[in-house]
């Protein structure tokens, strides 16, 4: 685990070391501020150092707490960060855990009766979620709930005044169209995913040895078929996850969302590199813990494979 | 004669495909007595394990589907119950072994918690007696050191202790009757030797009958008391197992017979082994008549013309051959 996050911020150092761009480039078109200045502050970020002396600087701090700071707001990247992950990983797991319970019944309950009416609805609509990309279908829940019935608020708003469960309320309220978007769409493919897991192994011959014991059709389903059908969906979900992030920016822009996917946006923007590498690093990190809990949950789903 | 336990009459139990009907099982009669065990052969696709399936009604259906006959259980039709009725004959009266141990078994639990599983089900026992209880199996059915194996995961036994960890769940609620589907062809000579021994020693245990699907020869002669020939969904002859032996009347019995390997003629007199020429005919609409009439040396006009009845030849003994 150690080993690969070195390896990801190697390479995540060295393509924004690569990439253009220059975060004083305005100070370069200012004409009330002399070269030096800005030659000096370069000097003084060490923005002129090799960059495998810059990285080693990076790490260094890094390791020690110290994220840097932002170019552009003089804030520590550590506390933009942190002001921004809660709301993400809220968005993110809420979304998630949409997906599996919506995806999780209706997949098996559609491998149950294949080729039935639910099952044939049940992919339709899998075949229509996962085609539409979250931005539309976004624009078009903001359309609907926000713009004509004017339910939901179409921004999200970090400085809620209300205390209480208004706070609460008006956080569900925001919360719920992003939540949405991401968990459905991620939830669709899903369905698909389930429903052939669970298809592959119902016709497996321990799932026949479990009829021949006289268990009921239901307990069949869920104590022998679903647990066999699950290891191969904790994979999916486990390697979509890096997908989910990057959905998540797209639909945190949509909602005006301020989470770490909107801090990407406006750093990149404003090339204020720290921030970027930051929030970037992050992700990598939460993405590798995200395998690391599957990998947990494979042995606890699958006693062939052991913890050593 | 006293009611059988098994009887089946007329069972057609057909699979709808895209090609049509496949007839795999087209009006099997058969019975099995009381603690008897009944051997079941004929080579792969003649229908064997459809019956045996069909008899636990573990056919999926769709596509399969009962067309005609009855699965008399002590005299009362299996065909037409729930499935919550038939999950109470299931395991508690008629168990079955199935042919892969390798894949028999769920993965992902241990081997204690799926016998315990059929025993909490059927005798209504606490978790900790049925552990009891698969422990006891484990150790009936000779596996060393059950108490701790019944902790162990199936992929921690060996091919033919998982068989035994299969019969050891059959027998847990002393079942009436034992279908054991090719219990030993996926195993290694010197196991199959063992797993047939253990259930006979089992069958004198618990005095249940046997119904012994093979296409090994040898193990019907060596465990069977009657024999059933099954030949493309249909019962071809029925003997005990001496009558079978001694005077197989129909000509795909003698040659099933003629096709057991000794060792002893192929080493002194280096004799071939005989095969049946040919293979089984398509149960997509088969013709009329006598479905081995194509493979049959004998084979006379009247054979293609209609399909000979079952006719008796001897006490006990019926054959399906105009000859």
């Amino acid at each position: 685990m150690i080993p690969s996050l070195l390896g990801i911020s190697i390479v995540l150092f060295s393509l924004l070391a690569m990439a253009p761009g220059d975060p004083f480039e305005e100070l370069a078109t200012n004409p009330a501020i002399p070269p030096e200045v800005r030659a000096n502050l370069r000097a003084k970020f060490g923005l002129d150092d090799p960059v495998w002396m810059r990285y080693w600087h990076w790490l260094i701090a890094m390791m020690q707490g110290d994220w840097g700071f932002s170019f552009v707001s003089r804030m520590d990247v550590s506390t933009l960060i942190l002001q921004r992950l809660p709301v993400t990983l809220v968005v993110i797991g809420a979304s998630q855990i949409l997906a599996i319970a919506v995806a999780l019944p209706v997949g098996v309950l559609a491998a149950t009766r294949p080729y039935s009416l639910f099952d044939q609805i049940a992919n339709t609509f899998a075949f229509i979620g996962f085609s539409l990309p979250t931005f539309f279908t976004g624009l078009v829940l903001i359309l609907i709930f926000s713009i004509q019935l004017d339910w939901l608020p179409f921004v999200y708003r970090a400085d809620i005044s209300a205390t209480g469960w208004a706070f609460y309320w008006e956080h569900i309220k925001q919360s719920i169209m992003p939540v949405t978007v991401l968990g459905l769409f991620q939830g669709a493919a899903l369905v698909r995913f389930v429903r052939s897991s669970v298809l592959d192994v119902i016709r497996l011959d321990y799932v026949t040895t479990a009829r021949s014991k006289g268990i009921g059709e239901r307990k069949v389903i869920t104590k022998h078929v679903v647990r066999n059908a699950l290891i191969p969906v904790v994979t999916l979900v486990a390697l979509q996850m890096p997908i989910v992030f990057g959905g998540a920016v797209v639909t945190e822009q949509i909602f005006r969302v301020p989470g770490i996917g909107s801090l990407l946006i406006s750093a990149m923007l404003a090339n204020d590199t720290p921030v970027v590498m930051g929030v970037t690093f992050v992700s990598a990190c939460l993405v590798v813990l995200f395998n690391l809990i599957a990998d947990i949950l494979y042995g606890w789903l699958d006693p062939r494979i052991a913890f050593r | 004669m006293a009611e059988p336990l098994l009887d089946i009459r007329g069972l057609k139990t057909w699979f709808k495909t895209d090609d049509g009907m496949v007839r795999a099982v087209d009006g099997v009669d058969l019975h099995i007595d009381r603690g008897e065990t009944l051997g079941v052969v004929g080579e792969s696709g003649c229908g064997k394990t459809v019956t045996a399936r069909s008899v636990l009604k573990l056919i999926d259906m769709p596509p399969g589907r009962f067309e005609e006959g009855k699965i008399l259980w002590q005299g009362r039709d299996l065909i037409p119950l729930e499935q919550d009725e038939m999950n109470k004959i299931r395991a508690r009266e008629i168990a079955i072994i199935f042919q892969e141990p390798m894949t028999s078994l769920n993965p992902v639990y241990t081997v204690g918690d799926q016998i315990a599983e059929v025993i909490e089900l059927h005798q209504k026992l606490s978790r900790k007696q049925a552990m009891a209880g698969a422990a006891e199996m484990l150790r009936l059915v000779n596996i060393p050191n059950p108490q701790r194996r019944v902790n162990d995961y199936p992929h921690q036994f060996s091919g033919g202790m998982r068989q035994r960890v299969m019969i050891a769940m059959a027998l847990s609620c002393q079942p009436k009757l034992l279908i054991a589907d090719e219990p030993t062809t996926a195993l290694d000579v010197t196991i199959q030797a063992q797993i047939l021994e253990l259930m006979q020693e089992m069958k004198e245990r618990f005095g249940m009958a046997i119904m012994l699907i093979t296409h090994a020869m040898g193990v019907v002669a060596e465990t069977c008391q009657r024999v059933t020939v099954m030949y493309a969904g249909k019962v071809v002859e029925e003997a005990p197992v001496e009558a079978l032996f001694g005077n197989p009347r129909h000509p795909y019995t003698q040659g099933l017979i003629r096709s057991i390997p000794r060792v002893d003629r192929a080493a002194e007199k280096k004799q071939r082994l005989e095969a049946i020429a040919g293979t089984v005919p398509s149960l997509l609409d088969p013709p009329p008549g006598c479905r081995f009439a194509s493979r049959c040396k004998f084979a006379m006009d009247v054979c293609t013309q209609a399909m000979p009845p079952l006719k008796e030849v001897g006490p006990g003994h019926y054959v399906r051959c105009v000859l």
